[in-house]
């Protein structure tokens, strides 16, 4: 079970109050027409899935009902660092 | 709808507003009512080391915005008479009037029901810029915890440390409550509130008389 703080009720919270809504940082193509299909499809359907460092989003569901990322290691699922939306990471993998 | 009222302020976007206390003639009906919890409170023991009580009817406004909005901020604090906490997890009483923190920009704000209608109003009123407030009265109620063992019984039900030294009085918090969900407020030493969901309400009544079988429930009306 992870022990997951919530950076606007800032404090640490169960797991079970919160829904993983996966990987963080996806930029919406500014001019989707303009887009080949391997680009949109690509955007719309491809994650990384990578040992170590993972940028991701989770939701508060039953506290705040907020959105905000966690950096988390996918091999030990240590959570490195939590930080609200439009910020960014400060650990990020190397290369 | 009976009454409703479009502000013809200009610059603010009309919406319809409803009273939704029908009146004094039509019987309201709260989501425990088929428990007829008065009727327990008549002949259940006397002790016990939970008290249960349905604080039915009330008022239950939602209010959003945003804690920079200066319009907002003094609006919310001219009308309820009280600032909207803005520390996280923390609530405010005044008089009959609570209000719980349950976002940075969102707070519960909990009245008497025939009042929930006059307050809508008078924030409609003052507030402007981009803010929300609905009254979500119908949708929810609010149980009463309280006695020597609501906070074992508490323990049962919630994820969360509610030892004094991590939940101190007055103290907010939304969470998973028995698989549903419940926003938990300590509003005395022995005492807590939930606000459930209508829906719920059943289920969570069902819960609570298991869970606190083995202390011994007292029903209060």
């Amino acid at each position: 079970m992870l022990h997951i703080y919530c950076p606007h009720c800032r404090e640490h919270r169960e797991e079970e109050e919160f829904h993983v809504k996966g990987q963080a940082h996806i930029a919406r193509p500014l001019d989707p027409d303009s887009c080949t299909d391997k680009e949109w499809g690509e955007y719309l359907f491809f994650r990384k899935n990578p040992r170590g460092l993972h940028h991701e989003i989770w939701y508060h569901t039953t506290g705040c009902r907020k959105f905000f990322n966690v950096t988390r290691d996918t091999v030990s699922y240590e959570i490195k660092e939590v930080y609200k939306i439009g910020e960014q990471p400060q650990v990020v993998a190397k290369g | 709808m009976s009454e409703t009222l479009a502000p013809e302020k200009e610059g603010t976007v009309n919406v319809a507003v409803m009273n939704q206390v029908a009146g004094r003639g039509v019987r309201a009906e709260s989501p425990l009512h088929h428990a007829e919890l008065d009727k327990l409170a008549a002949r259940n023991p006397r002790t016990g080391g939970v008290m249960l009580r349905e604080l039915k009817l009330l008022g239950h406004l939602t209010l959003r915005g945003s804690q920079q909005n200066e319009s907002f901020m003094n609006g919310c604090a001219e009308v309820l008479g009280v600032a909207l906490p803005t520390q996280p997890l923390t609530s405010v009483e005044k008089g009959s009037v609570s209000i719980r923190w349950i976002s940075p920009d969102e707070w519960l704000v909990v009245l008497p029901g025939d009042q929930a209608y006059e307050v809508e109003q008078g924030l409609r009123a003052v507030i402007e810029g981009h803010f929300s407030v609905v009254n979500v009265s119908g949708g929810q109620t609010l149980l009463e915890l309280s006695g020597p063992n609501a906070r074992e019984l508490l323990q049962k039900c919630i994820p969360l440390d509610v030892h004094p030294s991590q939940f101190p009085v007055g103290k907010v918090a939304g969470t998973v409550f028995a698989k549903s969900t419940a926003v938990v407020r300590r509003s005395g030493e022995d005492s807590w509130e939930l606000v459930v969901r209508r829906s719920f309400a059943d289920y969570i009544w069902l819960w609570l008389q298991d869970a606190s079988r083995e202390y011994g429930l007292v029903i209060k009306s």
